[in-house]
């Protein structure tokens, strides 16, 4: 099972476990991720955060991460949502899931799903804070941890 | 035809003021001659395009050169931040 999704509604976590695990006897592992809105970036109070991103492409990446990660490792489902449009500090924005029948395949699986996804994918993020609106720069170390695999 | 489509996203789609534009392979059709055109039809982008900047064709991420042909999608972005 591959299932992407792009959209604007928070998921549910316990319906997205579930659908990992539906009537699967296979996989002894299930990881899974979660991304949230912080309310601190570089010293400053978020209060919003705006994702962006490039329909039709933001899929196609999300979808060829994850065809990667499975030929890289045994992961029999994979779920990756990502969220875009306007979110508040604590609202989730991400999750990516993966199951294997043991632990070391899901967790790197995850893992690595979610190094490429923070370089590949596009999504853009920009922050209103106490000191107005901005761009979140890319970060260096996000570079280096998808460099690694 | 004899164009394809240029998409800008996030901070370049805001200082060009441009979301989308039509090229004319017949003044582009290589990856790198892109920006310098883009700099010579619009000086007033130059600092817009001084930063690092990622690049798409038909939706898959390009490093390096590549051949723009008529009815491509072309996309130029800041590097991503999503997750």
């Amino acid at each position: 099972m591959l299932h992407i999704s792009v959209q604007e509604a928070d998921f549910n976590l316990q319906a997205e476990y579930d659908a990992m695990c539906e009537r699967n006897t296979k996989d002894g592992a299930v990881v899974f991720f979660v991304g949230r809105v912080r309310d601190l970036n570089e010293g400053d109070d978020v209060t919003t955060l705006h994702l962006e991103h490039y329909p039709g492409m933001t899929e196609k990446s999300l979808t060829d991460i994850a065809e990667q990660a499975k030929t890289r490792w045994p992961l029999n489902r994979i779920r990756i949502i990502h969220r875009v449009g306007t979110l508040k500090p604590a609202d989730q924005i991400v999750y990516v899931a993966a199951s294997s029948p043991h632990r070391d395949a899901a967790f790197e699986g995850a893992q690595f799903m979610m190094d490429y996804l923070k370089t590949r994918a596009p999504f853009w993020k920009k922050e209103n804070t106490n000191r107005g609106e901005r761009w979140v720069d890319a970060k260096q170390s996000d570079t280096e941890k998808e460099q690694r695999w | 035809m004899s164009t394809f489509t240029l998409k800008f996203f996030a901070k370049l789609r805001e200082e060009t003021g441009q979301e989308e534009m039509v090229v004319s392979v017949n003044d582009v059709n290589q990856l790198s001659q892109l920006k310098p055109y883009l700099i010579e039809q619009h000086p007033e982008w130059a600092e817009a395009f001084s930063v690092q900047l990622m690049s798409a064709v038909n939706q898959t991420m390009v490093t390096g050169d590549t051949k723009l042909n008529a009815g491509d999608e072309v996309a130029l972005f800041p590097p991503v931040t999503g997750g």
